[in-house]
């Protein structure tokens, strides 16, 4: 059940990339990634799963182009996301564990940032925005400040905003983990929806097996520092009784 | 998908104009208090220590009416606006460097510190000293004094930004001018404003000083000629318009910040 993907076909691509947080080789260095390799092949929804401190959002952070690998490649659609850091706008989305709302722009208004950079003309961005909120149930609310509306809401209007831009690879940063469950499942279905019917590719971090069952359609485990310990790929042929092995597979794993 | 949001129960028209009556007496009464007792204390004192302040109202309004006095008057606040906004820039470029260098920080944190340390009487006597002429040295005044002030507030207001907003912005790649535009620029906004309100009030003391030494002209000059009468409601008269001009620019500046700071939610449970 491990899927291939060569890096020539890849979306995202990781060869031997360890990150090393303070100086190399001092007391205080600390290994966060290890020599992971990894290939996302494009239209693939990647579920990463660890537990928390495994280094999870340091791999997330690197293909964002936030933070530069110590060692190895990181390629994003052949580019390196860190050092070609522009030339990616427009092309990345990404959702955070909290909504990251700019508590000074309306709902609309923070659903227009991204096309905002890409000098979207304000009519057109307005529309899109207006789109994506009303896909997401939040028609009415668009002039409401951040303040004004629920923590589900608040996410929904920072999952427009990603897909407003209609960027080709999305990334995820537990972004339901501090929603109830019941918000979380419904916007999980939605969020599952909306990637396939948009065909992008997706790299969802996640602590949750069943999150990870839920959503991805490849699930990588990570062990600390961050090491493949797993790597599973499914699909919608996969019957409830491989899931469950899938399952008790990923808890073995977690557990040793 | 939709989540219905609790609504607050708006309040009547009477409510609102009871609430306003209320706010208004209560930022009026403590002036009503002070004017009180002023006039009271002229009804039993000389007039040169506790003028009347019918006298100081008359006195105020030939200040306004006069054209050689109202310029007195005008220059007084063109001093305070160009040194605070000279202090406002230049503090402002070098909090941006301070913030982006830890070398710069380092250089620059012990000079302004020093700088905040000197009196402002000291800079009026070190610009009579080292410049000829009177305006660039009560710009001199005005910038040395509010400067560490200011370069320390809006330092303050960019480390204090939040890192996950930037991150969010920074994951949409955007130029310089854009990232200042849609996120530097309004989360320092309402410390640029409170750094404003508190130098005023320091600049609209430090230019009388300057004036009132190093000028030709100005309310500061003005002030020492009724010292030099023993005129008491004419320094009051020309005091009360500085008090003025700082009442108006707060005015001006909370304005402001309730325009742009309306998306501010709003606790019922106050500190």
């Amino acid at each position: 059940m491990r899927d291939i993907v060569t890096p020539n076909d890849a979306a995202i691509h990781l060869d031997h990339v360890s990150k090393v947080f303070g100086k190399p080789g001092s007391s205080g260095a600390y290994r966060a990634v290890d020599n992971i390799n990894l290939d996302v092949r494009p239209g693939q929804m990647l579920a990463i799963l660890g537990k928390t401190g495994c280094g999870k959002s340091t791999i997330f952070n690197m293909i964002a182009g936030l933070t530069e690998p110590t060692t190895g490649t990181v390629r994003v659609d052949g580019r390196d996301p860190f050092a070609d850091f522009d030339s990616f706008r427009g092309k990345m989305a990404i959702v955070f564990q909290s909504d990251r709302l700019l508590p000074w722009r309306t709902a609309i208004q923070n659903v227009e940032l991204g096309l905002e950079m890409l000098d979207t003309p304000l009519a057109e961005r307005r529309a899109v925005a207006q789109h994506w909120l009303t896909k997401l149930g939040l028609g009415g609310h668009e002039n409401d400040y951040p303040h004004a509306l629920s923590g589900g809401m608040r996410q929904r209007v920072s999952i427009a905003r990603a897909f407003a831009t209609n960027a080709n690879i999305l990334l995820c940063d537990e972004p339901f983990s501090a929603l109830d469950e019941s918000t979380a499942g419904r916007l999980r279905a939605e969020f599952v929806r909306l990637v396939k019917e948009n065909g992008k590719t997706a790299v969802f971090i996640t602590h949750s097996i069943s999150e990870a069952l839920e959503i991805g359609d490849r699930i990588v485990v990570l062990k600390r520092p961050a090491m493949i310990a797993y790597d599973v790929s499914f699909d919608t042929a996969t019957d409830q009784q491989q899931r469950e092995l899938i399952r008790s597979r990923i808890g073995e794993v977690l557990a040793a | 998908m939709s989540e219905a949001m609790p609504q607050a129960a708006t309040p009547s028209l009477a409510d609102n104009v009871l609430g306003m009556a209320k706010r208004l007496g209560m930022s009026v009464l403590p002036f009503a208090v002070v004017i009180l007792l002023w006039q009271f204390a002229s009804l039993f004192f000389p007039r040169f220590l506790f003028p009347s302040l019918i006298d100081v109202f008359w006195r105020c309004i030939d200040i306004f009416s006069t054209g050689s006095m109202f310029a007195d008057v005008l220059a007084t606040v063109f001093r305070i606006l160009a040194g605070l906004a000279g202090a406002f820039i230049i503090g402002g470029l070098l909090a941006l460097l301070m913030v982006r260098s830890r070398a710069i920080d380092r250089f620059l944190s012990p000079i302004l510190s020093l700088f905040q340390g000197i009196p402002a009487l000291s800079w009026v006597v070190f610009a009579i000293i080292w410049f000829h002429g009177v305006e660039f040295r009560i710009f001199f005044i005005m910038v040395m004094t509010t400067l560490p002030s200011f370069t320390f507030q809006v330092l303050g207001a960019l480390r204090a930004m939040s890192r996950d907003l930037m991150e969010m912005v920074f994951s949409f790649r955007p130029t310089r001018m854009k990232l200042f535009r849609v996120m530097i620029a309004p989360a320092i906004l309402p410390d640029i404003l409170t750094a404003w309100k508190v130098n005023l009030g320091n600049a609209s003391r430090v230019v009388v000083v300057a004036e009132l030494v190093g000028a030709t002209g100005g309310v500061g000059y003005e002030l020492l000629q009724q010292q030099q009468l023993f005129d008491m409601a004419g320094a009051l008269a020309w005091t009360l318009q500085l008090v003025f001009f700082v009442l108006i620019v707060q005015g001006i500046l909370t304005l402001i910040e309730n325009t742009a700071f309306r998306y501010r939610a709003v606790s019922e449970r106050v500190i």
